[in-house]
């Protein structure tokens, strides 16, 4: 992967970021007691360092062994990678990588990650790219240590490296000579940049990639360990909590502020514009604070919001608005042999990332310097915003990830970050744990962007199709942190002298943002997307798992099963007929033999897509059974097959799509966000239902293992295939197709009366 | 002012008014993490503990409404060295993908196994209704639950 795949998502900001960060930063790169000055470069920067041959995966903007790699005298291995542990498994998965290169035990290895002044900036931990970039620099920065190693211990047995065994650590000569990493390590200075043409191990030759290594992170999880930046306790530490405006225009005219500070345990009252927080010794007294301040507190709330329901998505279409074709392919001659077209509409509401643990950070101040630890996908790009906000220089700044509950993209994780500096610059040093209220995530954090998305194509008389378009409506799908125009940071817009965002920007293709995976992935000989990016945010959107995929193609794939019985074909060989890509074709055609797929099975739908276009490979069969009295859906099974390359761990790469596949399936079943014309309404899981226990379906994933391709990320890989697939399933189920997200009740009950 | 409380099978005192939610004195006064902050409102189940053998919602439930009834936290099944049976089959099952919500759902289950020694599917899902998931981590937990009973994995 390149620097541009490295700036995916958020950091994203590196795409745009060249004249913020054009000089080098000066930094401490403090790790395992040893200390050292490193520079920090841009990867923009780098890439102009054309001289410099490229290196695999994040290795090319971190090119020093030492950066990713300690071997300690203590005989314990430290990993130091960028990206961090969501709950998805890429802690282990990383040491596995790490243990194979090395021939170490997985016991041995320590990590460091997502630390400002000791890791790599790899970016965001988004867009199922970590197993791409940091575990593709470490497999080959461990591989190229491990060579140095043994050349090392080569020289001090007097034996040719070839010649050696490594097993656990320990190196072997043919003669009985035994040397240790331990004892070899001071001989071999990692400080030294990697090169290029290292070989890692093949396949064949790995012991633990490929195999289910228990998570290390679950022990702790179970036994009431701290796992989280809500378990951190330090001394002293008092308990933050914010009151947030009814809305993102809302000001603040008046506050009781010294009521609040009258009662009991309160610390410090903190208003500055349109911010109001308090810190208290004890968590409960703060929420108490924070309720008063709440009930006293008057605000000026507008009426900016867009129109809820059917009306929001004319709207959309006459908003401001940044266009744009992609994926454009001429043939007019095919086109004009089109004898049918089809032409529909589909929409997508809101919907919330809804994780179950409010977002949280634990923020202490110490002579001028802010530590900051968070659950924040991008430590080095929160800490850049901390910056124009706070209005200290980075070196002040050293932001450190610690678990929080599952995020699913960007949620209140950075903004959180900030409450809590902004808090602990009040309580004189003394640190500050903030975590939101429920209503703070419903209400504030990014929601995943509204959409509607107008198809239309051609099929000629063979039924094939001819010529195709996708034309999108959607706000942005990455407002986050870093952004070289502004400040992403929530409470940053509410100060008296404010730090507002920049404008509205879009992931470019491959990947893509609102129009990924709108392009399609199928062999059209004329098509186009067009990309109607709107300019202003009425309400606060960000990136949520898939970014724009899930909508567009719950759209591309209904509208696939549409224009199959237009055709009047079976819809899994009607995708075949124009599919060409033999590893789609492979994942659609076992699915529908796994699942025993007949052309006349009623109840049940199938979809596929390749994430992204440039990742993992999945194709869905969805049972469906409908509740015509309730208008319920539900979804009993889920078959998929899934080809992700290389297979790390194959439990964890199951785990993973078979979250997305349910979490698909209650954004698709029932989630959308309300609000009226001021201010959002959803504030707590009464407002905001998911799926129960007894409504997930149950999910059989089968994996098609690429030892010779490189491993491709899985995190987002369920969700489009398993939106469609239901809608396709109902469809074929009651005859009448459904285009508007979420398949809820009274919608379905409305279409079947 | 000050609490008295029976957590895990031990006395503990908390300087906490008597009003104070239980889940913020296992929290910040005897540094119990298992139970989490999920709502506030007795919605999301992140917060269950058992209160004499009953899952219980401890972010809504007053220190003293709980008197001298037992209160028992995942932290009283058993440790990483020594897990419960429980604890020991949602390691072997992998049965967390976050983990926020899996302290809460593993005391409802321990509520109903205690109750019910081998609850089929259907109970064991019905039991779990008020926890919530997030993750998709749904079956992997019911399996687990399925395993500490020493019964056949369905889910």
């Amino acid at each position: 992967m390149n620097a541009r795949d490295n700036s995916m998502f958020g950091a994203a900001s590196n795409q745009v970021a060249d004249e913020s960060f054009s000089l080098p930063r000066r930094r401490f790169f403090k790790k395992s007691g040893a200390l050292a000055v490193a520079f920090s470069l841009a990867p923009s920067l780098l890439n102009a360092q054309a001289a410099r041959p490229a290196l695999p995966g994040s290795l090319n903007n971190f090119r020093k062994l030492d950066s990713w790699l300690a071997i300690n005298a203590d005989g314990t291995v430290a990993f130091f990678s960028g990206k961090v542990e969501l709950g998805q498994g890429i802690t282990t998965a990383l040491t596995q990588i790490v243990a194979d290169e090395l021939d170490i035990d997985m016991a041995r290895i320590r990590f460091v990650s997502g630390d400002t002044d000791r890791t790599p900036d790899e970016g965001v931990t988004a867009g199922s790219l970590s197993i791409q970039q940091s575990g593709t620099a470490l497999r080959f920065a461990a591989a190229e240590v491990r060579a140095l190693l043994l050349a090392a211990a080569a020289q001090k047995l007097g034996a040719p490296a070839e010649s050696l065994q490594v097993a656990d650590g320990t190196v072997s000569s043919a003669s009985g000579g035994k040397a240790t990493y331990w004892e070899l390590s001071g001989s071999v200075p990692l400080g030294r940049e990697a090169t290029p043409g290292v070989k890692p191990k093949t396949a064949a030759q790995h012991k633990v990639v490929g195999k289910s290594v228990p998570r290390r992170d679950i022990p702790a999880k179970v036994t009431g360990g701290e796992a989280y930046v809500q378990d951190m306790r330090l001394p002293g530490m008092v308990f933050g909590r914010v009151v947030r405006p009814p809305s993102l225009t809302a000001k603040l005219q008046s506050v009781d502020e010294a009521a609040a500070r009258a009662m009991p345990g309160v610390v410090a009252v903190i208003r500055d514009g349109s911010f109001l927080a308090v810190a208290a010794e004890r968590e409960e007294q703060a929420i108490a604070a924070r309720y008063a301040l709440s009930q006293s507190a008057k605000w000026d709330v507008p009426a900016a919001l867009p129109p809820m329901g059917p009306a929001l998505f004319a709207h959309m279409k006459t908003q401001r608005s940044t266009d744009s074709v992609v994926g454009k392919k001429d043939n007019p001659q095919a086109a004009a042999t089109a004898v049918k077209t089809l032409k529909a509409e589909y929409t997508r509401p809101f919907q919330s990332h809804g994780s179950i643990g409010p977002s949280c950070a634990v923020a202490q101040w110490k002579d001028g310097k802010v530590t900051i630890w968070t659950h924040s996908q991008g430590v080095f790009q929160l800490r850049g915003d901390l910056v124009k906000v706070l209005k200290v220089p980075a070196a002040n700044i050293n932001c450190i990830h610690k678990e929080g509950s599952g995020c699913y993209g960007h949620n209140g994780a950075d903004d959180v970050g900030l409450d809590a500096a902004l808090v602990a610059r009040a309580t004189n040093g003394r640190p500050v744990k903030l975590q939101w209220m429920r209503e703070d995530e419903f209400g504030w954090e990014p929601y995943g962007s509204a959409m509607v998305m107008n198809m239309s194509a051609g099929l000629d008389a063979n039924g094939k199709i001819v010529d195709y378009t996708h034309e999108l409506w959607s706000h942005t799908h990455s407002t986050r942190p870093y952004d070289p125009d502004g400040s992403n940071l929530l409470a940053g817009w509410h100060l008296a002298t404010p730090v507002p965002m920049g404008p509205a920007k879009n992931i470019p293709q491959p990947s893509g943002g609102s129009d990924r995976n709108a392009v399609p992935y199928y062999t059209f000989p004329q098509q186009k997307v067009i990309n109607h990016m709107l300019m202003d945010m009425p309400i606060r959107v960000s990136a949520l798992r898939t970014l724009g995929a899930y909508a567009n193609l719950f759209a591309a794939e209904s509208f696939m099963d549409e224009l199959a019985e237009a055709a009047g074909a079976d819809p899994v060989e009607f995708r075949l007929r124009h599919l060409t890509d033999p590893r789609a074709r492979a994942v659609l055609e076992k699915v529908a033999a796994d699942a025993n797929w007949k052309t006349g099975d009623k109840h049940r739908g199938v979809s596929f897509s390749r994430y992204k276009n440039i990742g993992c490979y999945v194709a869905a069969i969805v049972d469906i059974e409908i509740d015509r009295a309730s208008g319920k859906l539900s979804v009993p099974r889920i078959a998929m097959v899934g080809d992700v390359g290389l297979i790390v761990n194959p439990d964890g790469i199951i785990n993973q799509l078979e979250g997305g596949a349910i979490q698909s399936t209650s954004w698709t079943l029932g989630e959308q966000v309300s609000y009226d014309n001021r201010q959002i309404l959803t504030k707590s899981w009464s407002d905001y239902p998911v799926l129960t226990y007894a409504e997930v379906p149950k999910v059989k994933t089968t994996l098609i293992n690429r030892p010779s391709d490189p491993s491709l990320g899985v995190g987002e890989g369920s969700q489009g295939p398993v939106v469609a697939a239901i809608a396709n399933a109902f469809a074929r189920s009651s005859g009448k197709r459904l285009r508007d997200l979420p398949l809820a009740p009274a919608r379905v009950k409305a279409l079947l009366a | 002012m000050a609490v008295t409380l029976n957590v895990n099978g031990a006395s503990r005192t908390s300087p906490a008014a008597p009003d104070t939610p239980l889940l913020y004195i296992l929290r910040n006064d005897l540094n119990l993490n298992a139970a989490k902050y999920g709502c506030g409102f007795g919605q999301c189940g992140a917060c269950t503990v058992m209160i004499d053998g009953t899952a219980t919602r401890s972010c809504i439930t007053p220190a003293s409404q709980v008197g001298a009834k037992a209160v028992t936290t995942l932290e009283g099944l058993g440790t990483i060295a020594r897990p419960h049976a429980l604890q020991k089959a949602f390691i072997d099952e992998q049965a967390a993908q976050c983990g926020y919500c899996v302290a809460g759902a593993m005391m409802t289950a321990k509520a109903l196994l205690d109750k019910n020694a081998k609850p089929n599917e259907k109970e064991i899902r019905g039991a779990l209704s008020g926890n919530l998931c997030r993750c998709g981590t749904h079956n992997r937990i019911v399996r687990a639950i399925q395993r500490a009973s020493g019964q056949e994995v369905t889910a």
